[in-house]
């Protein structure tokens, strides 16, 4: 990363005249755009910048260098799961014989991206140890939204109007926001002082409520890191009232090769492909975030669905000959509202599908043999950092984490330092900042996700900044306090930004 | 160990004493013994880079991945792309960085998303876009939500039938679990029926009505006095328009709409069987508050120094979880830096030539279809931009079936005789010609014999 600001707008190196494309002259130029009615043509040229391309490619180049990824160090960004996203993973979505697939040509011309799409499916439904899967969702949250949709749909067929949904208070703020906007109504259940879920509290609420209860979300590890212990009894208490249990994938990282969410009585959960399975966050996305359903549940999914199929045909001249394949199943457009149905769509076409060969070719790298490591080793990295600056952070939970640990600040707070002057310290040392300030059951937390592609030496390289950083906070607290100092800039304002919102170039020139 | 595994048994043996551990699995001891998963995962076994290039090769051979030439549209489009776009895109600090919490060492990305706000809200002529959505279809959606909330006494959100079929399944998903009622608006000769549409107004409890630009058959619609008969009642326009062709139609906010949707794919970005593509939205200052996503804002730092960073999240859901505007977030980041080098290669008047380019190549595709003798124009007299719709006299699927086997998909068929084609600028005369020729040459009795 280049430590100092390279502050150009795209549209300020722009020069009328300049052009940073080539286009075949040689076309049929009988019809223009001329003959369109005014009444449909925009009156004046979108001001869109002119630039050579070699001006483009520098000026792009010089932006990344003021961007920090995976790639340029430790991001141990607590509950996003920063792995290392593998470069053959890039090389295969990038095969041009993918990136020149229509997603409406007919089946049998594309039956190689059929079959990565569907032995997709069916990896993700072993290690979730549920029936199937739909990967048409585009990211996490959709794939929340869309397994609520599921719950909704199978609630919906069984004649039965449940509108509420059980979310921990310790929950990511995204699972309350999916209910909302799936039309459910967010009912909170307690948690004990060690960050699990107070059973006491959810049994209260299903014997207040329970035939109302549609589902009860839930992570697990929880958003503390924390392996919910009586999770056998949660599911099943739902289940007695008649509500499903929703599994949020986003710490699925952690039970690589020892546990599975179908195993633990979940009926509907969601995958992040960009944590789990190792497919780049691309500063924010595309990901993937496929829903899968337990047996029983299949029909409600989201169509377009890829199936495998056998087709007999009787040839005249060959006699009765089996075609083996993969076909698409659009739905119809009445499912919506008909039970026993897909639920509807929820995408323009199948998902990310570049961002599918991504983890398909992940899943085919470790194969089964490595898999099962993936969850033992990201714990193993986790629990080490735990044991090792729990003298300098406070740890409000001892006992096992799974693969992400929560320290609420500071042992030592006397000199004002806060958890967000640690983050911002850390950046000062070419360390990307843990997740900060969530979760909110403590005032300071810092939460560190190791992955388990990091190596003892950075783990202990961190540590050991880890460690400095506190002793600074002693002996120059303002040092920390004032952090960052060598970062390409500073400490934004935020309520400059909020209170006269500019977003666009041309607001900024106003 | 495997290579994205480093860890030594030396390693295991220190990192588990500081643990205080005897072995990886006692890490698990927390886990009820009912829950613990004891096979092995039924999955092939390690390939190695070898064996999965192999693999993928076989995958993608002709026979499996058979690359036609492409006349499909409805969505998804074939459009050129400067080589530069993508080997930029790969740059691991883009690639490899997630949302950009930390300020101060994500600027690469809060810099280029603001460029593509800026480069939205200028082809949509709109105030403010955010930093995008996963794809056209639920960017659609949203906005129909955002009709729906904003909406102080409301009965439906009114959609029209030109709308991409798909889209359209999208909003009502999302709308039938949301819980409001959508209403389809009837087209008349392919476009937006008007008396139909001012009878819905009229009846009044309107929270907004979409429409899609050019429509879902490549028709460009005439949508004066919309907005206006709209806003008289409160409710608001949403205009889903193909941003490509935004080089020369007019602006959905000189249509006066007031929120701006549409999917991005067709900026250059392949088509990779459906995605990724990039959903964009943008909207009026006056409803800035009620847009979901991601947005990036202009600000300075400590030093003095102009700087960007993500703002306006009191709209959102890791502040205000079920009051959230949307549950999304994160944005579809790496494709809006797609179209954002794109638009800077394209530039002004690149984006323009595209559209020529294929407005020229559809009408002259057309003509020659016309001429044929074979098709009639589904929607007689109805201007179109570089998709359009025809039928056919015989049957369109064994037509279909024989441009396939000569490598050309020609086109999505959208009724029992009715073809859509769509032209890019990829498309040269040549293969114009030679579908042509296909079609021309194509006799079902000895398709069938």
């Amino acid at each position: 990363m280049n430590r100092t600001l390279y502050g150009n707008l795209i549209f300020e190196l722009s020069k009328k005249g300049r052009k940073g494309y080539s286009l075949p002259q040689d076309y049929d130029r009988t019809h223009t755009t001329a003959e369109l009615p005014e009444a449909l043509r925009r009156k004046e040229a979108a001001r869109l910048p002119e630039c050579d391309e070699l001006t483009v490619v520098r000026h792009y180049t010089n932006l990344s260098h003021n961007n920090f990824g995976v790639n340029d160090g430790f991001y141990p960004l607590g509950s996003c799961t920063m792995k290392y996203n593998p470069v053959i993973n890039e090389e295969i979505a990038g095969m041009k014989a993918f990136a020149g697939l229509h997603p409406l040509q007919p089946a049998v011309t594309c039956q190689g991206a059929l079959e990565v799409y569907y032995n997709l499916q069916e990896s993700l439904a072993e290690l979730a140890g549920l029936s199937e899967f739909t990967l048409n969702p585009c990211a996490g949250a959709h794939g929340e939204l869309t397994g609520l949709m599921v719950i909704r749909a199978y609630h919906e067929s069984q004649g039965d109007i449940r509108t509420k949904v059980l979310i921990p208070d310790s929950a990511h703020g995204t699972n309350p926001a999916s209910a909302a906007v799936c039309g459910l109504e967010v009912v909170e259940v307690k948690s004990l002082a060690d960050g699990t879920v107070d059973v006491d509290h959810l049994r209260q609420l299903l014997s207040e409520m329970g035939s109302e209860v549609a589902a009860m979300m839930m992570t697990n590890p929880n958003t503390l890191g924390i392996f919910e212990p009586r999770v056998l009894e949660i599911t099943e208490m739902v289940h007695k009232a008649g509500g499903l249990m929703y599994y949020d994938g986003a710490n699925l990282n952690a039970l690589l090769g020892e546990c599975r969410p179908g195993d633990m009585g979940f009926d509907v959960m969601h995958i992040n492909l960009h944590k789990t399975f190792s497919t780049p966050h691309g500063g924010g996305g595309p990901g993937s975030g496929p829903v899968g359903v337990r047996k029983g549940l299949e029909q409600f999914l989201p169509t377009p669905r890829v199936k495998k199929v056998v087709v007999n045909y009787d040839l005249p001249e060959d006699g009765p000959t089996e075609w083996e394949g993969f076909i698409v199943d659009w739905g119809t457009a009445s499912d919506i509202n008909n039970s026993n149905k897909p639920l509807g769509s929820v995408g323009n076409f199948f998902g990310n599908f570049g961002v599918m060969l991504k983890a398909y070719t992940y899943i085919l790298s470790l194969g089964s043999e490595n898999i099962k490591h993936v969850g033992p080793l990201a714990t193993l990295n986790a629990n080490y950092i735990k044991e090792r600056l729990r003298d300098s952070y406070l740890l409000p939970i001892s006992g096992l984490c799974k693969h992400e640990v929560v320290f609420d600040g500071l042992v030592d707070k006397s000199s004002g330092v806060t958890t967000m002057d640690v983050a911002k310290r850390l950046l000062d040392y070419g360390y990307h900042a843990p997740t900060i300030y969530f979760p909110l059951l403590f005032h300071e937390s810092l939460m560190i996700e190791p992955t388990e592609n990091e190596s003892k030496e950075t783990i202990d390289a961190f540590i050991d900044v880890m460690h400095k950083i506190a002793k600074e906070a002693k002996t120059d607290p303002e040092l920390v306090k004032t952090a960052p100092h060598n970062t390409p800039i500073g400490r934004v304002d935020d309520v400059l930004a909020a209170k006269n919102p500019i977003t666009t170039y041309w607001k900024s020139k106003e | 160990m495997f290579k994205y595994f480093p860890h030594t048994e030396e390693d295991l043996q220190e990192m588990l004493k500081a643990a205080g551990a005897k072995s990886v699995h006692d890490l698990f001891d927390d886990v009820p013994e009912a829950a613990r998963f004891k096979r092995e995962y039924e999955l092939p076994e390690a390939l190695s880079e070898t064996d999965l290039r192999l693999f993928f090769e076989q995958l993608t051979a002709p026979d499996n991945a058979m690359q036609l030439v492409c006349f499909a549209g409805a969505g998804c489009y074939d459009h050129y792309a400067p080589s530069v776009v993508q080997n930029l895109i790969q740059r691991s600090e883009f690639l490899t960085s997630y949302t950009p919490y930390q300020a101060e060492i994500s600027q690469g990305t809060l810099h280029y998303i603001f460029e593509y706000q800026s480069m939205i809200a200028e082809l949509t002529g709109m105030d403010i876009a955010n930093a995008s959505m996963y794809d056209g279809a639920t960017a659609t959606a949203e906005a129909a939500m955002m009709a729906w909330g904003n909406a102080k006494k409301a009965n439906c959100v009114l959609m029209s039938e030109t709308v991409d079929p798909k889209v359209r399944r999208v909003v009502e998903t999302y709308a039938h679990f949301h819980g409001f009622p959508i209403k389809l608006v009837p087209a008349v000769n392919g476009v937006l029926d008007r008396s139909a549409l001012d009878k819905e107004i009229a009846e009044g409890g309107v929270a907004g009505l979409i429409v899609q630009q050019p429509n879902y058959y490549g028709i460009v619609e005439n949508y004066t006095g919309i907005a206006d008969a709209l806003h008289e009642q409160k409710g608001i326009f949403v205009v889903n328009a193909n941003p490509s062709d935004l080089a020369i139609l007019k602006t959905p906010a000189e249509w006066g709409a007031d929120v701006a949707v549409g999917e991005g794919q067709s900026l250059g970005i392949p088509m990779t069987f459906g995605g990724p593509g990039v959903g964009y939205m943008a909207c009026t200052e006056k409803l800035m508050r009620k847009l979901p996503g991601r947005i990036v804002g202009q600000t300075l730092d400590n030093r003095g120094q102009r700087a960007f960073v993500l703002t306006l999240q009191a709209r959102e859901q890791h502040i205000r979880r079920q009051k959230a505007t949307s549950n999304i977030c994160s944005n579809q980041s790496l494709m809006a830096l797609y179209v954002t080098i794109y638009l800077s290669l394209m530039g002004k008047e690149g984006l323009r030539e595209v559209a020529e380019m294929s407005y020229a190549g559809a009408h002259s595709l057309r003509d020659k279809l016309i001429a044929t003798g074979k098709f009639k124009d589904t929607f007689p007299g109805q201007p179109f931009f570089n998709e359009f719709c025809v039928d056919y006299e015989g049957d369109l699927e064994a037509l279909l079936d024989e441009c396939t086997a000569n490598g050309y998909l020609a086109g999505v068929q959208v009724g029992e005789k009715t073809l859509m084609l769509a032209v890019t600028e990829q498309r040269s005369t040549e293969e114009i010609d030679e579908l042509v020729e296909i079609i021309q040459q194509f006799k079902e009795e000895e398709a069938k014999a």
